[in-house]
């Protein structure tokens, strides 16, 4: 028996979504282990972007659970939770494969939002902040040193008051990194975060993550194409193909996994060069 | 190159009106050319008139128009609404000269009446102070409004309801229990919060132009209901003998007890105008107090964050529903008091004052002052309410200029008036603001 399935944060578990007639997962059933970085692999349109949305409640799944086990003993059955419930109780924080940060919003306010639900409680809903009652104050500096420290963490302190459309496609990758790990999550969910990055921004992204992992109590699942990404700093492995599971393991099981050599193959003949060579296996 | 860009921008020019000035004569010949009359004369026979005249003007007036439209802006690459907005200053107005004019306007807004007074007498001040009224009551709504489509950008087209319900709320609890203006007051905010948050929890699942029109749609069944229920509102009679504020208890009138006769001073009808005027300019203040106080808490981030991204927010643990129900029902306790600050002024309300042509001009000072831009908001009102009033003589005119106005504000600077935002919350001192291509207006 694995690590992750010994004490997993997340259990997917019989996970089937259709749409219409199209089934984008089919009783797929993994296991996120608690403070592995995860990783979720397969060719486009596998379903992976699909099982984050189920994650994240974005899509209510057609079957399936979803039991997120938080640290403190909390059991939450997302498949009925709302979205941002998902977030505020069961502490899931995600990314979206096309970034989407506030960008007429500066990059200090983009991760002050984050921290919303704590700070609204701080100030009273509104009322005792309003009022200018003490607690809300010490709170807000909080926040701001909360957020102070995962500028520091990315790179982009000295830009704290740029408007984080302003940014590059690097940096705004991280800055939605740091703004979900704002809201204190215990799994956080990238949907693609290494896409369309040079291998200097690819870098800063792995140390964030190495980092994040490190520091935090937080266990990570990645949705990335970049086998030298995943097979770097991943500890788990599981792989789509069409909406079902081919394979899940260590980097090194999956890597020689004929059923997932196969998938990857069979993708497109002109990319199978490319592919071999990804893989390993050239 | 250069020459020859030029000659073809020319030579397209003058084909492309040619052949509009063709269909307009092919038109014109039937429709202008002949006329058919009854001729007086001759035993009421029919005939035919021809006025080539009209004809030629009339091809003329469209091969030049069409051909000055070309010219200067549909062929060319750089259209003067391009050069006209680069002529304003870049990224609104600093931070300093920003200042100058909110400070300036504050003053002038403290000292007004005072001023008026002074230069045009008790008589002759009173028809300005009386329109500067309107203006702040303008002023208010406009910011009241600016926490819905400015903020939260939720487009509401059915403001005036609100303003209509607070209105409402004063006559009828003083209609029917007597309540005096300054039990009525927080009573008619509270109210129309309350039909804000009933009204917004079904509209609100909407989005964008769903969300418009259903706004709008309210904002009418309102009227309608006031229109008809004659026995409780009067109809379209309205209400009237709404009773006027008084002043910590005291009445302004003549005699003993009032507020002249309190103070020791002569009687005059102008000291409850002035003190309407203060009255309006406290409330509109408070407004922007609440709102710029709420912009730099949780829940006016999250407003302006759903303004932004309404799924992100919803990632990041944002009860959306909930933070959109707040910023409609606080838009709409603002237009509540200042619904009962109306009906207190007016001694008189109707339907009529709450149609669908206040929302529209509510929305468009908002719109034309810059969404979210609160000294816009001000400039914009005292821009449109005050020349509505300067060009009183011209009615029939007014819309058409209004109009003009909007369309030309709209090519000059499409963000408003004031189109940079300022950081809800910075590191620096020196934090600048954000300018308005980068701000989402929102989709619903
Ligand atoms: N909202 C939706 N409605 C219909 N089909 C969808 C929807 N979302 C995803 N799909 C389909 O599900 C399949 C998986 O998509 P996705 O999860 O985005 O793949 P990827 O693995 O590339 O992220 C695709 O065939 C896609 O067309
Ligand atoms: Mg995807």
């Amino acid at each position: 028996m694995s690590t992750w399935d010994n004490n997993p944060v997340l259990k997917v578990e019989h996970l089937t979504m259709r749409f219409g007639g199209l089934t984008a997962i089919n009783d797929l059933s993994f296991n996120i282990g608690r403070g592995d970085i995860t990783a979720l692999i397969g060719p486009n349109g596998a379903g992976k972007t699909t099982v984050f949305n189920c994650i994240t409640g974005f899509y209510k799944p057609t079957e399936g659970r979803l039991v997120m086990n938080r640290s403190n003993g909390e059991k939450h059955l997302l498949e009925r939770m709302a979205d941002f419930k998902i977030t505020a109780d069961a502490k899931v924080a995600r990314t979206f494969q096309n970034i989407r940060l506030f960008g007429g919003m500066t990059i200090l306010e983009n991760l002050m939002v984050a921290q919303h639900n704590p700070l609204m409680v701080a100030s009273n809903w509104t009322i005792g902040g309003l009022l200018g009652l003490g607690g809300y104050k010490k709170s807000n500096v909080d926040a701001i040193e909360t957020a102070k420290y995962w500028l520091e963490r990315i790179d982009l302190i000295d830009r704290a008051d740029a408007p984080a459309a302003d940014l590059s496609y690097g940096d705004q990758r991280r800055l939605e990194i740091a703004r979900a790990m704002c809201t204190g999550p215990e799994l956080l969910c990238l949907d693609e975060p290494a896409a369309g990055l040079n291998p200097k921004e690819s870098l800063e992204l792995n140390n964030l993550l190495q980092y994040i992992r490190k520091e935090h109590d937080t266990s990570v699942v990645l949705i990335e194409h970049d086998m030298s990404v995943v097979m770097e700093i991943s500890d788990h492995v599981v792989v789509l193909d069409y909406g079902v599971k081919i394979s899940d393991g260590s980097p090194e099981f999956v890597k020689n996994d004929p059923h997932v050599i196969a998938a990857y193959l069979g993708v497109e003949d002109d990319e199978v060069d490319q592919v071999e060579e990804e893989v390993g296996i050239a | 190159m250069q020459a020859r860009q030029k000659d073809s921008l020319l030579v397209a020019s003058v084909k492309d009106s040619l052949g509009a000035a063709v269909i307009t004569f092919a038109l014109a010949c039937v429709m202008i050319g002949l006329r058919v009359d009854v001729a007086s004369g001759r035993g009421a026979e029919l005939f035919l008139e021809h006025r080539w005249l009209a004809v030629a003007v009339a091809v003329l007036v469209v091969f030049a128009g069409r051909l000055a439209m070309n010219i200067f802006f549909w062929k060319r690459e750089d259209p003067p609404s391009l050069n006209l907005s680069g002529l304003m200053p870049k990224g609104g107005l600093g931070a300093g000269s920003s200042n100058i004019i909110k400070y300036g306007l504050l003053g002038l807004a403290v000292v007004l009446p005072f001023v008026l007074m002074f230069w045009l007498g008790a008589r002759g001040s009173r028809q300005y102070i009386d329109l500067a009224i309107l203006v702040l009551t303008y002023v208010m709504l406009g910011w009241g409004l600016n926490i819905v489509v400015g903020l939260a950008g939720l487009l509401d087209l059915g403001y005036v309801a609100f303003y209509a319900v607070g209105a409402y709320s004063y006559a009828l609890l003083a209609h029917y229990f007597g309540f005096s203006f300054w039990l009525c007051l927080p009573l008619a905010g509270i109210l129309a919060a309350f039909w804000g948050i009933i009204l917004g929890f079904p509209v609100l699942r909407l989005r964008g132009d769903y969300l418009a029109i259903v706004t709008l749609a309210f904002g009418e069944i309102i009227r309608v209901v006031l229109l008809n229920w004659y026995q409780f509102t009067g109809g379209p009679d309205g209400l009237s003998g709404i009773p006027r504020p008084s002043f910590f208890g005291l009445e302004f009138t003549r005699g003993e007890g009032g507020f002249a006769s309190f103070f020791g001073l002569d009687y005059s009808s102008i000291h409850r105008i002035i003190f309407l005027y203060y009255l309006i300019f406290a409330m509109a203040l408070f407004t922007n107090f609440v709102t710029m106080r709420l912009r730099r808490m949780p829940i006016g981030r999250a407003w302006e964050a759903l303004r932004e991204d309404e799924i992100a927010c919803r990632a990041l643990g944002i009860n959306t529903t909930n933070t959109k129900l707040t910023a409609f029902a606080l838009g709409a306790m603002f237009a509540g008091f200042a619904g009962s600050f109306f009906a207190t002024r007016q001694g008189f309300i109707s339907p009529e004052s709450f149609t669908f042509l206040e929302s529209a001009i509510i929305l468009a000072i908002v719109v034309l002052g810059g969404l979210g831009s609160q000294i816009g908001v001000v400039i914009a009102a005292i821009v449109m309410i005050g020349g509505f009033e300067f060009f009183r003589e011209f009615e029939e005119y007014r819309m058409l200029v209004f109009g003009m106005i909007m369309v030309v504000i709209m090519v000059w600077k499409p963000r408003g008036l004031i189109s940079s935002r300022t950081p809800s919350v910075a590191l620096s001192r020196n934090a600048k603001g954000i300018s308005a291509d980068l701000v989402q207006e929102g989709h619903g």
